[in-house]
């Protein structure tokens, strides 16, 4: 873990900031949470940052790749970052929001046979690839390979469509898709900032929501 | 009745997973699918037939993210 710097805010001055938007009952239950985030490209970046902003306390964060130029127009990261491992890079950012958070950062290629581990405190994982191949993987991986745990995706949000295209859709009992599930790159539809945003902040609050026990 | 992503499919009963997704529009490597609650591994499609009383979920994945 990350310690704060001599003249920032004490862990105790963050938590009460916290608390008094959210009470100390949700605090609570947001700190002593673990959620997972697979990809930290447009969706998975963003997702991490909300969740850090939110308190979750613990968050395992995975993904292979560096930051490139072409990331800058969505992604969380900046000219500062580039060429530096994604994982590496938004933990760095966390630390600046929230230096107390038990952030887990791993650089790695997710597979069917590293998934399950790599996540196995999370009671919550975001699936933030980009690669259709990998989000149903990664997916059956996860919701095979442990039977307790909340699978968040996210399927379509190319293109400039409004946000309120994006929409949250529970898929099965641990399962839910964010997203229009129409659109796709493979189109040649770009990927627009706010659009992804929106997915993302569709699936991170609904990993709010389930550590709330909003969702039941 | 077989229930496909909250519609009746006529005619599905008896076929398998796999036939079913490679004729009906989904490509078999974008696809997570749950029947009846349980998920499908992939090297379960071919020799999983659909039944009366079944309801399945396909999710066919855009890539973007």
């Amino acid at each position: 873990m990350t310690g704060a710097s001599t003249e920032g805010p004490s862990r105790a001055q963050l938590r009460a900031a916290l608390a008094g938007r959210m009470g100390e009952a949700q605090v609570r239950l947001l700190e002593d949470a673990a959620i997972g985030v697979a990809g930290l490209g447009g969706l998975g970046s963003q997702i991490a940052l909300a969740l850090a902003r939110s308190g979750v306390g613990h968050l395992i964060l995975v993904d292979f790749d560096v930051v490139d130029l072409a990331n800058l127009n969505r992604q969380a990261y900046d000219i500062a970052d580039l060429g530096r491992p994604k994982s590496a890079a938004l933990r760095d950012r966390i630390a600046r929001i929230n230096p107390y958070l038990d952030v887990r950062a791993t650089q790695a290629r997710l597979t069917p046979e590293n998934a399950v581990p790599l996540f196995a405190d999370a009671s919550v994982v975001c699936e933030a690839f980009d690669d259709p191949v990998g989000k149903a993987m990664l997916t059956e991986s996860l919701l095979l390979g442990r039977g307790d745990l909340a699978v968040v995706g996210a399927s379509g949000m190319a293109g400039h469509e409004r946000a309120d295209t994006i929409v949250t859709r529970r898929v099965g009992r641990r399962w839910w898709v964010c997203g229009d599930e129409t659109s796709d790159i493979g189109t040649g539809a770009p990927m627009v900032a706010p659009r992804v945003m929106a997915c993302a902040g569709a699936q991170a609050i609904l990993a709010i929501r389930l550590v709330l026990g909003l969702e039941q | 009745m077989i229930i496909i992503n909250g519609r009746e499919e006529h005619g599905a009963a008896g076929r398998s997973l796999l036939s079913y997704v490679e004729t009906e529009g989904y490509r078999f490597d974008r696809v997570a699918v749950e029947i009846n609650g349980d998920i499908v591994p992939k090297q379960a499609y071919a020799e999983r037939a659909l039944a009366d009383g079944d309801r399945v979920e396909i999710v066919h994945f855009m890539g973007g993210g």
